[in-house]
């Protein structure tokens, strides 16, 4: 098995290395980034407007320069995540945490570092699994049935109320409000229209980057002209040596990084992985780490965890499409679309009958990633320098930039203006002191959790019973209740240990 | 109307030989780009015929302005049809429409009848195919039907679709109403998701069209019971290593006397001129006379389907009030 894999891996390199598909990568990823960097273009979007650049390509130049656009996008999401607090793509949300912060204390370009190298671990993960265990995958992912999907969707939701540092109150309020707002539009298992209100634009609900735009972008702008007026990391200084700096650093959170690149490969081949995945990742660094209140402070792990999972998943979210022929993403599915145009059809024969693009193919995953990192590294400074720039300039570029952003979605003018109350309801939220993650989250995943759930009571006539009905979906729905009742369980495992051993350790609670 | 359209049939044959070089018989052509709306989501059946169209006539040159694809998938494409709606008077947007033109209006009370908009030609029919898991013990229609019956009443069979009192819930019915029978539908939102769970063994069978489970028939995943037409596919090409489309029995052959085709065709916004009108069906007719698009009909199965407005409009004056029969019967319509 092992020796045919790395047989054909090393076709795939042949096939690869011609100057014409190098320079193909190449353009894909500078194409990539500056796609990543626009928020709301994002992945799904760039790919689909070059498409058509495609389609007198071969199948291989075409689905090189498609899946570079890819990877140079998924870099490029860190970066206004980071810099600007707008996340570019929807697994961005959870670099925004810590990310953020670090950029405003000057650490923008640690913090840009960090992503990047921790994005590049994440895929190569990822393309190690695809390349070594590609068939089991697949196989794997057939388990997958709509309560394995719900029992997913349930352990992210979970994790979150159990482990957030806000009120917990709070977290189940702002989670609510996302619920509400993913309801609206079509309701697939009912087959009817709700809360559409008669409204045309409701018609498409409310989408998720048009929200977070307006939630993560806009209000940051708002809470900023309002405080300051300025940001911190304007004495962010232009330093080549940060890339080294951090690297030598980075060695220390071997198990973040490898914690976070399990829970994406795992999520990676489920629909909406990757966004769940980072939410999980940047959730499994706090809970493991020993000081989980700094999170959200400026911390590296809090922006090493979501990209590596979000990489790990945003590429073996690729190994359904080939294997299955269903994509594990948005940006999957556009590529998907390409695939069928260029006369391959995904599907579990696309490895027996077109061997040589397949390989090619997870050839370019590592090719492509590698001369991602090289690329993005060298802009670190150039974007770390952006933060100079004085604030009036910035803030107004950034809102022009939101605007663009949540027009580009959908093409629609209403999106801007939705962003735009969005952006205040971010606002009135960080007054409050009410987390914006939750609500994200659940605009995300809320109606797939949905459906997945009443999918699953079609098939089961009502019994709760098929939660456990065999060892995956029993044993994530088990982790989920745990992971939901964690502060209470901890609590009582607290006081048991008390009278005891006299001695309340900080192990005894992390 | 008649002598007309013999004429565009043989400026498509003369096209075929000289694509490029056919001069504009139409009296009215694009004076800007024009935007091509898909009403579904990216990479499934309608996006994969826009983006055959688009490559087409990028290929050959068919049209001097550009054709934009542009996915309007929202609420199951309700989005796209209601942009089409609100474009009345601007022939510089088409849309590659099927049934749901009526389907969504029924169901959800959407203000949208495919009257509002102007039909130009139907580019093909799409055919529905009855599949089971190939690990399950029923090789025909008979034994299938003969087994969901016998566990009607206690724990239904599961059939997979995609989407709510949509075509294949609205077959499903149709099934369960002509053989007594009773299925527990399980609504996806696409119709590959419909087949890998299929696979998965997450249902027992799904009503897809041939393009969404050939993947999973070719891998010998899936069985092929029959086909929902009055006639077998044309197709004898292997596809399988033993099957070809045309071994597919009927439903009828097969004792269940079902037929169901989908549309596939394009439209203007409502108030497109006849020159308008005449424009694209030209168009379209080129591209139906090239090998991509032949290809492209072979491989997805579809069945052809006569160019021209009056063709198309035939087929909705009588789709749509079947439609709306079996949604009644079905109890689909929407209550308020």
């Amino acid at each position: 098995m092992d020796g045919t894999a790395i047989e054909s891996l090393l076709h795939g390199f042949v096939v690869l290395l011609t100057l014409k598909n190098i320079l193909l990568m190449m353009l894909g990823i500078i194409l990539g980034i500056f796609v990543g960097v626009l928020p709301g273009l994002g992945g799904p979007n760039g790919v689909a407007l070059l498409l058509p650049l495609t389609f007198t390509m071969d199948p291989t130049g075409a689905i090189v320069l498609l899946s570079c656009i890819y990877w140079g996008a998924l870099f490029g999401g860190a970066i206004t995540s980071i810099l600007f607090n707008i996340p570019g793509e929807a697994w961005s949300v959870a670099t925004t945490f810590d990310g953020y912060p670090m950029a405003q204390q000057g650490r923008a370009g640690e913090a840009l570092t960090a992503a990047f190298t921790a994005s590049f671990f994440g895929a190569l993960a990822a393309v190690l699994l695809i390349t070594f265990l590609a068939p089991l995958v697949a196989r794997f992912a057939l388990r997958f049935g709509p309560p394995e999907f719900f029992a997913v969707y349930f352990l992210t939701f979970c994790s979150f109320v159990g482990m957030g540092k806000e009120a917990r109150h709070k977290i189940l309020i702002s989670m609510l409000i996302g619920f509400l707002l993913a309801a609206v539009g079509m309701d697939t298992v009912g087959g009817s229209l709700r809360m559409t209100f008669g409204f045309s634009d409701l018609l498409r609900g409310f989408d998720f980057l048009v929200a977070v735009i307006g939630l993560f972008g806009l209000s940051e702008i708002l809470l900023t002209m309002e405080e300051k007026l300025a940001f911190e990391g304007k004495q962010a200084k232009l330093d080549v040596k940060v890339v080294w700096r951090t690297w030598k650093s980075l060695p220390r959170y071997w198990a973040t990084l490898l914690r976070s690149a399990v829970a994406g490969c795992w999520l990676g081949i489920t629909p909406g992985g990757a966004i769940a995945a980072s939410f999980m990742g940047y959730g499994l660094a706090k809970r493991f780490s020993r000081d989980p209140d700094s999170f959200g402070t400026g911390r590296i792990e809090g922006v090493l965890a979501p990209e590596t999972a979000a990489h790990a998943a945003g590429t073996s979210a690729l190994l359904p499409m080939l294997a299955l022929g269903i994509p594990g993403s948005g940006t999957a599915a556009v590529l998907l679309g390409g695939l069928m145009i260029w006369g391959l059809q995904p599907g579990p024969l696309l490895f027996v009958e077109h061997a040589d693009f397949v390989w090619g193919l997870i050839a370019s995953m590592y090719l492509g990633n590698i001369a991602g990192l090289i690329l993005v590294l060298a802009t670190v400074p150039l974007f770390a320098a952006i933060l100079r720039v004085p604030f009036p300039t910035i803030a107004s570029s950034v809102i022009v930039l939101c605007a663009i952003g949540a027009y580009a979605v959908h093409g629609a003018v209403f999106d801007i203006w939705l962003m735009v109350v969005f952006g205040i309801i971010g606002y009135v939220f960080k007054k409050l002191d009410y987390p914006l993650a939750p609500l994200a989250l659940a605009l995300v995943l809320g109606d797939r959790a949905e459906d997945a759930f009443r999918q699953t009571m079609i098939a089961s006539r009502g019994s709760l019973g098929v939660f456990w009905s065999n060892s995956l979906v029993g044993s994530i729905t088990t982790l989920a209740l745990l992971l939901l009742f964690w502060p209470v369980l901890s609590d009582i495992v607290k006081r048991l240990r008390k009278p005891r051993g006299g001695l309340p350790t900080e192990a005894a609670s992390s | 109307m008649d002598s007309r359209s013999t004429a565009w049939g043989f400026g498509a044959i003369a096209g075929a030989v000289c694509l490029a070089s056919l001069p504009a018989a139409a009296a009215w052509e694009p004076t800007k780009p024009v935007e091509f709306i898909v009403p579904a989501g990216a990479g499934g059946a309608s996006d994969q015929m826009a983006r055959t169209i688009q490559t087409i006539v990028q290929k050959y040159e068919l049209m001097k302005q550009p054709f934009i694809v542009s996915l309007k998938g929202g609420a199951s494409g309700a989005e796209g049809l209601m942009a089409m709606k609100q474009a009345a008077g601007d022939p510089h947007k088409i849309i590659v429409a099927q049934s749901s033109l009526y389907t969504i209006p029924y169901a959800t009370n959407l203000p949208f009848s495919w009257k509002d908009l102007t039909p130009v030609t139907l580019m093909a029919l799409d055919e529905f195919v009855l599949w089971d898991n190939v690990e399950l013990p029923y090789k025909t229609t008979q034994e299938f039907l003969d087994a969901a019956k016998k566990v009607s009443t206690t724990e239904p069979m599961k059939m997979g679709g995609t989407g709510s009192k949509r075509e294949d819930h609205i077959l499903t019915a149709f099934i369960e109403s002509k053989a007594g029978v009773k299925f527990a539908y399980i609504p996806y939102k696409s119709g590959g998701e419909a087949a890998t769970q299929l696979v998965g063994k997450h249902t027992d069978a799904n009503v897809n069209n041939p393009s969404e489970n050939i993947a999973q028939w070719r891998a010998n995943q899936v069985r092929a019971l029959c086909v929902f037409d009055k006639e077998r596919l044309p197709y004898k090409a292997k596809v399988t290593e033993t099957q070809s489309w045309n071994d597919i029995p009927t439903c009828k052959e097969t004792g269940l006397d079902i037929d169901y085709l989908m549309l596939r065709g394009i439209f203007i916004p409502g108030g497109g001129t006849p020159d308008q009108v005449a424009f694209y069906d030209q168009l379209m007719r080129k591209v139906g006379a090239t090998p991509e698009w032949k290809e492209y009909m072979e491989k997805n199965a579809l069945k052809e389907a006569e160019f021209g407005p009056a063709v198309l409009k035939a087929f909705l004056e009588k789709d749509e009030p079947l439609h709306k029969q079996l949604m009644t019967e079905a109890k689909f319509l929407a209550t308020n």
